[in-house]
């Protein structure tokens, strides 16, 4: 430790610390611009200047390492002149418009030119005007306003891990722009526009909307992806304006992904529903909540009494409340069914009766920044879990080695240390050769039961190299992505990984896709009672229908799985592993009830819809993927007649004379999931009971599907929002397939060509990736225009028009 | 990317200055490699910015910085001879204002311009390096001329122009 004095307050801080860290700790404030406790020093806005007792000069706090006795003044008579002659030659090309920049009220450079500038202004020359530029739909610009502290530039190079800004010319020609007319696509670059301290760089979707200081800051959780980012939602007459990062260093630290950012547009959204519904001989009609209730107690009441209990199904997202997760299973097992569920996606439930718990990260989300050695199987990382890959990523610069299975070659912007891309029915062999090359490592043998899936297996170079890093490499960790967790494989994937954990050592666990999804399988939304379980996993586990049953897989065409559905902020019809099954079921269904924010396609196939509220309009938990419980408060009031799921489904257990439905608030349902959060952490658990891998020899078909969902078309909300929806990532679909593929089948990049899976066909255009494994064709899932085709795996057909 | 972009020579002399630099940091050529594509090319396009970020394994944007921040490279067409003039300090005393003065009356032009025959472009440059020969001026980035006065100016006119 070294002892420095700043402003006579006595200071220990540890070597390599700088004057500025060293002024936090004891609370004092140095101005500063370009420094970012998060992003490199780069000292070039030399606003931290203070004096440093026998140096000749004022000093950068930013840049200055601290050493040994030394003494620091922030205010001293020198420090002070130096502050304001740099806030003067900053001003000199700013222009004095605050009243008319949208950052007036939040501005860095206005708060410190207040502190610390004069209050007028000597320069009487002309200012420079630099012209805007367009950085897409997310960020707006203002760049006479910019003081070239390069924080926009660092947080590419740093954080997001491209560099897509950068600071061309120089001296007084400086200007921060893309490279030519390109514009700003990564997934978290609305962090830039926290970072920018003046008005260049300002969010596009809110300019002009509001001012800092007419909006109420009211705490909030992220409903998307399974991080559970922290939020600041700022409100305005009721109305969701933006939303802003809340810092908090073990889940998002001070960032957030553009999707939590930017997609509270789609609470603004004209299909919004604000009326309940009800289809009454073929015709829709608008009535009062008690009518719509009453006509949903009485339809379901009439299934039940036609075909019995187990022919209503409920399928709920994972992007809804614990409380209405909650609040839905129980409906459903006093009614006497057990067919409920929150896996849409997946297509694979093998391991449903040898789970042991609820699976989840398996280790805590600050831990990943300190893994040394890390394989992800199955994942489009950057889009599902954006901020999880910069973790990643800084992870990778501290010196862990990140490899990769997965059917895709996307760049993570990061180092790899080895990647294996296969088509998706031979990642199972790919992580097989992992397994079987740790345990010849280790010389441990590998388990009876899975002893013969590895033994006709071939260990490649890179399944070797995998298998040496985890082991070297500790601590290490597997981790399975969505991609690998809607595979049709995915229980023989999760065996396969669980073996290696075993082997090596390594923690294993799931990326979780939904804000919920750990909350959603807690409280039971699983076809068996995770609360009540009997001593007979097996049979009771099998009690019940899981969402790929109730959504047709494995169910003929001509029949449904079930006569009644009750859906809670769910669109089947994009939100299932085979769109195209779960759209026939679900409008087969005699009866279907809708709860939902959004109207979509919804009146195609319901009888009743009910407008519940989203995540800002009611209050609510959400069960991050490291199982972290996160309760919120609702931060505006209902829409129009919208009302909280909870309340609706209370209601509607009264209506159907339930037991157990008087709750007075969301907080009293919370009481009665986690009683003891000690308790309720412990159910996490990845470990399967028994190993087992089925499928190890299956051959994949000529041309296989490779379906991901896209990172904006992942849930409700988001394919709502406006602004998102101008993005490149969100860009109309398109088919990708590797040159080998495109030159047999005798097709031109660029050329629109005939898709068929499952005797259904879309026509759309074909681009070249080369990265692709060679017999597989990439096409995204949960898109309007591509859910006519069916399952996300699987084969697929590619005509030549 | 067009391999072709650079011809074989050019990508020899890249990848000899590549191999200064350790492997994984390739991208310490970027000075040189746009220095050895300028003067094959006479000047910078967006594709060869392009062409050798891909080609060092970089950020486009970061190449785009380096070309900009350097009045060396062109980022537009010039003319066959590019003359630099410095108007720094200890040149403006030594008259390279009249220099400069001189210059654009017998070409006809001004700063960042071309004349109409294609054969000249005027720049103004920033210190060389060579006070003691004020004013100087640069040819093509190479060529050094010291003592630029009238006279030696109307002599390296006319014999650029033969």
């Amino acid at each position: 430790m070294i002892n420095i004095e700043i402003d006579g307050k006595q200071v220990a801080v540890a070597q390599g610390s700088t004057v500025m860290d060293a002024a936090k700790q004891v609370g004092i404030y140095i101005p500063h611009f370009c420094y970012h406790k998060k992003l490199s020093i780069a000292a070039n806005c030399r606003m931290c200047l203070v004096e440093v007792e026998k140096a000749p000069k004022p000093l950068p706090a930013c840049a200055t390492p601290v050493s040994e006795g030394m003494k620091v003044s922030t205010h001293s008579q020198q420090a002070v002149t130096a502050q304001k002659g740099v806030m003067e030659f900053l001003l000199i090309n700013h222009p004095l418009d605050c009243p008319i920049c949208d950052q007036g009220g939040e501005c860095q450079l206005q708060d410190l030119a207040v502190g610390y500038g004069s209050s007028g202004s000597r320069y009487q020359e002309a200012k420079r005007a630099v012209t805007n530029k367009n950085l897409g739909p997310l960020i707006s610009t203002d760049m006479t306003r910019c003081i070239h502290c390069t924080r926009c530039v660092r947080f590419g190079q740093e954080i997001a891990g491209i560099m897509e800004l950068g600071m061309a010319g120089r001296g007084e020609h400086s200007e921060i722009l893309t490279f030519v007319g390109k514009t700003v696509d990564s997934e978290l670059s609305g962090n830039v526009i926290d970072l920018c301290p003046v008005g260049a760089l300002v969010s596009k979707p809110f300019r002009y909307s509001a001012r800092t200081w007419e909006l109420s800051r009211r705490k909030s959780i992220s409903p998307h992806c399974g991080l559970g980012s922290n939020l600041v939602v700022q409100v305005k007459n009721n109305r969701v304006m933006r939303v802003l990062p809340r810092e908090n260093e073990a889940v998002n630290e001070c960032w957030l992904s553009d999707k939590d950012r930017f997609s509270y547009e789609g609470l603004n959204s004209g299909d919004r529903l604000t009326i309940p519904m009800i289809r009454k001989s073929g015709e829709w009609q608008t009535c009062g909540w008690q009518e719509a209730l009453a006509f949903t107690a009485e339809g379901i009441k009439n299934v039940i009494n036609k075909y019995g209990a187990q022919s209503i199904g409920a399928l709920g997202s994972a992007h809804s409340t614990l409380e209405e997760l909650y609040l839905l299973q129980k409906l459903m097992r006093r009614l006497g069914s057990h067919n409920i569920d929150h896996r849409v996606r997946q297509s694979n439930f093998r391991a449903d009766v040898i789970s042991q718990g609820v699976p989840w990260l398996g280790i805590q989300i600050a831990e990943v920044s300190q893994l040394k050695s890390i394989l992800i199987i199955g994942s489009t990382l950057r889009k599902d879990h954006p901020l999880l890959a910069q973790r990643i990523r800084q992870a990778v610069k501290q010196g862990a080695q990140l490899s990769v299975i997965n059917p895709i070659g996307d760049d993570l912007f990061t180092k790899l240390a080895y990647q294996t891309i296969v088509a998706p029915s031979a990642m199972l062999n790919a992580v097989l050769q992992v397994l079987k090359a740790v345990a010849e490592i280790k010389n441990i043998p590998i388990s009876e039961q899975i002893a013969s899936a590895v033994k006709q297996i071939n260990i490649s170079e890179s399944a070797r190299g995998m298998a040496n890093s985890l082991i070297e490499h500790s601590p290490s960790a597997v981790f399975l992505g969505n991609i690998a967790q809607h595979h049709p494989h995915y229980a023989d994937l999760f065996s396969a990984i669980q073996a290696i954990s075993e082997i090596t050592g390594a923690k294993f666990g799931v990326l979780g896709e939904a804000a919920n999804s750990v909350g959603a399988y807690s409280v039971g939304v699983v076809p068996w009672d995770v609360r009540a379980e009997s001593a007979n996993k097996t049979e009771s586990r099998k009690s019940g229908l899981n969402a790929g049953q109730m959504l047709g897989l494995g169910v003929s065409e001509e029949e449904s799985a079930c006569s009644a559905y009750i859906l809670l902020n769910l669109e089947p019809e994009l939100d299932s592993y085979d769109t195209r099954r779960a759209s026939q079921v679900i409008n087969r269904a005699e009866f279907v009830v809708s709860l939902n924010s959004y109207k979509g396609n919804i009146p195609d196939y319901a009888d009743v819809i009910l407008p519940v509220s989203p995540f800002t309009e009611t209050s609510g938990t959400f069960v991050n993927t490291e199982g972290r419980i996160q309760s919120f408060q609702g931060v505006v009031s209902p829409l129009g007649e919208t009302r909280p799921a909870w309340k609706v489904l209370r209601v509607l257990g009264n209506l159907l004379q339930l037991e157990g439905f008087d709750y007075d608030s969301s907080e009293q349902i919370r009481a009665e999931i986690i009683s003891d959060k000690e308790e309720f952490v412990q159910n996490l658990n990845n470990s399967l009971d028994v190993l087992s891998i089925k499928d190890f020899d299956q051959k994949g078909s000529e041309v296989e599907r490779i379906g991901e969902i896209p990172i904006y078309q992942a849930d409700p909300i988001v394919r709502r929002a406006i602004s998102l929806q101008k993005t490149h990532d969100a860009a109309p679909p398109m088919a990708f397939a590797s040159s080998a593929l495109l030159n047999k089948a005798g097709i031109l990049a660029g050329e629109t060509v005939r898709i068929n899976q499952q005797n259904e066909e879309i026509q759309l255009a074909i681009s070249v990736d080369d990265n692709l494994p060679d017999d597989c064709i990439r096409l995204a899932c949960a898109h309007p225009q591509i859910s006519r085709l069916g399952t996300m795996f699987g084969e697929i057909k590619l005509e030549k028009l | 990317m067009n391999s072709l972009m650079l011809s074989i020579e050019a990508l020899k002399k890249i990848d000899r200055e590549i191999a200064k630099y350790p492997t994984d940091k390739k991208q310490s050529a970027v000075m040189s490699a746009l220095a050895i594509a300028q003067d094959e090319k006479g000047w910078l396009a967006t594709e060869t910015m392009d062409f050798i970020a891909d080609y060092l394994e970089m950020p486009a944007i970061a190449v785009y910085e380096v070309a900009t921040f350097y009045n060396m490279y062109n980022l537009k067409p010039i003319g066959k001879y590019k003359l630099t003039v410095c108007t720094n300090l200890p040149c403006a005393l030594s008259g390279s204002n009249q220099t400069v003065d001189y210059l654009k009356k017998k070409l006809g032009i001004g700063f960042n311009e071309t004349t109409v025959d294609g054969l000249f472009t005027l720049k103004e440059g920033e210190c060389m390096g060579a006070c003691g020969d004020a004013p100087v001026l640069l040819v093509n980035n190479k060529r050094m001329c010291s003592f630029m006065t009238e006279d030696q100016i109307d002599k390296l006119l006319e014999e650029l122009k033969k």
